[in-house]
């Protein structure tokens, strides 16, 4: 399996991936680059070998977790563009609870536990690390998380 | 004596000047051990923080963790995938 493209991610890809006459409930997350500031696009890098081996564990606990899902990701490296999908994940299930907390649990580990970095291109041709270990300056949250530099 | 191969990843591997190498250090040995060769070896390394996130053959471990001769340690920045 191929969870990591340098391509445009492609959703049906992941949706025939998990989808099946038995699973009645199928949930798609995207993380997308976004606009702060004056960010043009976002270059994400890997350690790639690593990357695969977290993905592949991460997926294998979620089928432990919820056996009648299927779950698939894609991550994105290189140079994406603002609005263009950096990671997809598909979760398909019998019934939405599982499709949900399934893809839900996929995307915080992968927060967690994937060697990918990304670097700011602004729009005055320079670049900043992002590091989510440092509050946003514009939007800071008290849990760390959501509206700190998590990008999706 | 062990030869470990070192990789360094986003910002650590501008601070590094380069992206992989090597360094020898006397067995036994500790990430750490091999992390404070890296600073010698390695001056614009010497700003990374103190305890850096470390794989070891790619699984992240502890710093106290034991390498062997061959293993490949990299230096990990602040995760930042998704």
């Amino acid at each position: 399996m191929v969870y990591l493209t340098r391509h445009r991610i492609e959703v049906h890809d992941l949706l025939a991936e998990v989808q099946g006459p038995e699973r009645g409930g199928t949930c798609v997350f995207l993380g997308t680059v976004r606009n702060d500031e004056d960010v043009t696009g976002i270059e994400y890098s890997a350690y790639d070998d690593m990357a695969l081996g977290e993905i592949t564990r991460i997926l294998d606990e979620a089928q432990v977790r919820w056996p009648d899902a299927r779950v698939t990701l894609r991550h994105r490296l290189g140079l994406i563009p603002l609005g263009e999908a950096s990671i997809a994940i598909a979760a398909a299930a019998p019934h939405r609870d599982a499709a949900f907390a399934a893809c839900r649990y996929v995307i915080e580990e992968v927060k967690k536990r994937l060697p990918i970095w990304k670097k700011e291109m602004h729009a005055d041709g320079t670049t900043t690390w992002v590091d989510p270990s440092r509050p946003h300056p514009l939007t800071p949250s008290p849990l760390g998380g959501e509206g700190g530099r998590m990008g999706s | 004596m062990g030869k470990v191969s070192v990789r360094f990843f986003a910002r650590y591997a501008e601070l590094a000047g380069c992206t992989s190498s090597a360094v020898n250090v006397p067995t036994p040995a500790t990430v750490a051990d091999v992390i404070a060769r890296i600073r010698e070896v390695f001056p614009g390394t010497q700003a990374l923080p103190p305890k850096p996130l470390a794989a070891l053959n790619l699984r992240q471990v502890k710093l106290d963790q034991l390498v062997s001769d061959g293993d490949e340690v990299a230096l990990l920045p602040p995760l930042s995938g998704g």
